[in-house]
């Protein structure tokens, strides 16, 4: 991947991401359900590896928003590019990332999806055209922009899909960045994922527009908001906001969830009143799903159980994955500073003198 | 070759690797149907249209983090920011995310990008218009910081720049643009990373990049003259990556040095320098390492207080002819 040209080019034959060829009947929504319930034990098994400590950092789960992730990504074509910030694991597995190789990210280990370089936060994978987790908030937005723009100069018909959380729509990046693409009439669809919370501040305590997809108005962008917990309303409403984006029109679309947990592992949440922590209890995405399907005997408790089976199992393949791969090698440190070597890059570690003992001139030798 | 001023050289440069490769677009305030606010793209709109030439809204990190996102994508843009004072405000897309990609993805995603933009005082600007900031940049690994200080650099660097994977801060100065100088006619790029010495002398080496590196220049021939002093001067051209090899090497030649820099001293770039010769020709020294460089106060307007703040050709003078008498009085001999 590190060769010129476009950085991201799917091999053929690689299996696509969610829902490619899925329609929205009733086996769609099995197939959504699955994923859903793939990512939510995939994030259990990362927070308990996080609390023993096999996984550093910060650690950010998608839980509560399994139902945005899948329906968006869902929606997305093999040849779209996605943008997403730190909270993606889900976003990475959905995108069809091997999960092993995303937990031996989390891991810090040689076969992670970036080779131990970025962290959960930092997820990158090319033939996935995930182009990155960003750590800085509102940060992938002006590049998002900018693949977009680059999508648009050589004419291709591809989208950039944007993912932000609402915190993320105060920051000047936001704005700058909506500016441009509606001025330049980019393919690029900005998802706020609406969780109600920065860290532990409200969207209305944060957000002068608590709305927030009406802050595309301000650039005569168009905008929708959905039920962040219906994945098939979520896909709906992306593959709107997608055909809109490539046909130049810009979009911004919000999906409101809950977040279940805390805003990182370590986070308890305890600036949530307990009114709030039992609303929580009903916005559960999966456990709505696996409650409408079994309702419409879609999915048997049997069925329900093999699911969770599986996912469990898969995850456990992920875990084992990311045991067996190697730690990176220490002599691998100074391999990415730069992709064009040039003289004179530094390569020494933290102990090693400037420059070797020379031999001495003599005193007096010169002037 | 062919004389022509630093602006030329930039200007020229543009248009051939724009001609040449497709992917080089320019992105900037004000660089189309104004031509640049200091002229560097004048022409250009005309010749490549609205697609290459991009007019963008004042908006640093927006279209700064916009070009590094296409260049993710494979474009290789050229973005203009009008002086480096307005830098700061796309900080977080050039420290945080064009100095990141590389390295925080293992090496799986390129950024190809230039960002052309002059620093520099001394045209009364006052203290918001007048900094010397590249330090911020060259601080960074994953950043390659460039600093020509003639039209022949000028061009070679950013032929260098433009064809180079990585991000590459291109440090023009306002009062370089107008300098003339004999210039290459081939399109040959210079080697980032690589100082250059620019002069070859025996008793003092003086080390400075971008203008302060034509004015050791100046103040070498001068010395010449007047002094009779042989002074070496190393032009550093790259900041990042920093060519010590060719700054020890000297001062192991020449047993002092005098550094010479636009920013302010404390933590500067001099300092990196007096601390490079400290590690690489302690034994060789013969005198403690001078260093020439801004007062430290917030650049004034007002031209006598402006002109005292600046190092001037007269202030190197001085700290060469101090540096080379205390080598005199170790040596126990008389100087003047
Ligand atoms: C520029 C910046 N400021 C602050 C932070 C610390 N921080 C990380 S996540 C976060 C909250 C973001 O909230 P939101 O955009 O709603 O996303 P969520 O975490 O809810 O998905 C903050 C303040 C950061 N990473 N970057
Ligand atoms: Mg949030």
């Amino acid at each position: 991947m590190a060769k010129r040209g476009p950085a991201v080019r799917k091999p053929p034959g690689q299996p696509g991401p969610v829902g490619e060829d899925a329609t929205t009947d009733d086996s769609q929504l099995r197939e959504f359900y699955r994923r859903m319930v793939f990512i939510r034990r995939f994030e259990e098994r990362a927070a308990r590896a996080y609390t023993q400590a096999e996984i550093g950092g910060y650690c950010h789960l998608n839980l509560g928003e399994e139902a945005t992730v899948v329906g968006l990504m869902s929606a997305l074509e093999p040849e779209d590019y996605l943008f997403t910030n730190y909270r993606e694991h889900g976003y990475a597995l959905a995108r069809g990332v091997e999960p092993g190789r995303v937990m031996a990210e989390l891991y810090g280990r040689r076969d992670g999806v970036s080779k131990g370089w970025g962290g959960s936060m930092h997820l990158f994978d090319g033939d996935a055209r995930l182009l990155g987790g960003y750590g800085i908030v509102g940060g992938q937005l002006p590049l998002a922009t900018g693949a977009a723009l680059a999508v648009d100069y050589r004419g291709g018909d591809e989208a950039v899909a944007c993912v932000m959380g609402d915190g993320t729509t105060n920051i000047g990046a936001f704005h700058e960045s909506l500016n441009i693409a509606a001025l330049w009439n980019l393919p690029v669809v900005y998802v706020v994922v609406n969780n109600g919370l920065g860290m532990g501040t409200t969207v209305e305590k944060a957000s002068g527009e608590p709305e927030l997809h009406r802050k595309a108005a301000s650039y005569r962008m168009s905008s929708a908001r959905v039920d962040g917990n219906d994945p098939v309303a979520v896909r709906e409403a992306m593959l709107s906001a997608l055909a809109s984006a490539r046909s130049g029109r810009p979009f911004l679309l919000e999906a409101v969830s809950s977040r279940l947990k805390g805003h990182s592992v370590v986070d308890p949440a305890k600036y949530r009143t307990r009114e709030e922590v039992e609303a929580l209890r009903t916005s559960d995405p999966v456990a709505a799903l696996a409650f409408r399907l079994r309702g419409e005997g879609e999915l048997t408790d049997e069925a329900i159980t093999e699911i969770d089976a599986e996912a469990t199992s898969a995850v456990a393949a992920a875990v084992a994955f990311a045991e067996a791969s190697p730690h990176p090698a220490v002599d691998t440190l100074f391999d990415y500073t730069y992709a064009t070597p040039v003289p004179n890059d530094s390569r020494r570690l933290p102990g090693e003198p400037l420059f070797e003992p020379a031999p001495l001139p003599r005193i007096g030798a010169h002037p | 070759m062919s004389i022509m001023t630093y602006r030329q050289a930039l200007r020229d440069t543009l248009g051939s690797e724009m001609r040449r490769d497709e992917n080089v677009l320019l992105l900037g305030e004000e660089i189309g149907v104004f031509e640049g606010s200091y002229k560097i793209t004048a022409g250009l709109l005309a010749e490549f249209g609205e697609k290459r030439v991009r007019d963008t809204p004042i908006a640093e990190e927006g279209f700064t983090g916009a070009a590094i996102g296409a260049a993710m994508l494979g474009l290789r843009p050229v973005v203009e920011i009008m002086t480096i004072n307005f830098s700061l405000l796309a900080l977080d897309q050039i420290v945080n995310h064009a100095a990141k990609i590389y390295g925080m993805f293992g090496g799986q995603a390129r950024v190809p990008l230039v960002i052309r933009t002059p620093g520099g005082g001394g045209q009364q600007l006052g203290a918001t218009h007048s900094q010397n900031i590249e330090l911020y940049y060259a601080f960074v690994p994953g950043m390659k910081v460039v600093a020509p200080s003639n039209p022949a650099d000028a061009k070679s660097l950013l032929l260098a720049a433009i064809r180079d994977d990585d991000p590459v801060l291109f440090l023009e100065n306002l009062a370089l643009y107008n300098m003339k100088g004999e210039v290459p006619d081939d399109d040959i790029p210079g080697e980032i990373g690589r100082a250059a010495v620019t002069r070859r002398g025996s008793d003092i080496t003086v080390v400075a990049y971008s203008r302060m590196a034509a004015v050791a220049l100046t103040v070498a021939e001068r010395m010449a003259e007047t002094d009779g002093v042989d002074i070496e001067v190393v032009d550093l051209r790259s900041l990042r990556p920093l060519d010590r090899e060719t700054v020890v090497d000297s001062v192991r030649r020449t047993h002092c040095a005098v550094v010479v820099e636009d920013d302010w001293l404390t933590y500067g770039i001099g300092a990196e320098i007096a601390a490079t010769i400290s590690d690489g020709a302690f034994d060789w020294l013969d005198a403690p390492v001078r260093r020439v460089a801004m007062a430290e106060v917030p650049l004034p307007y007002a031209k006598t207080l402006e002109t005292a703040a600046l190092p001037s050709a007269d202030d190197v003078t001085a700290a060469i002819r101090q540096t080379l008498a205390s080598v005199g009085r170790r040596a126990g001999k008389d100087t003047p």
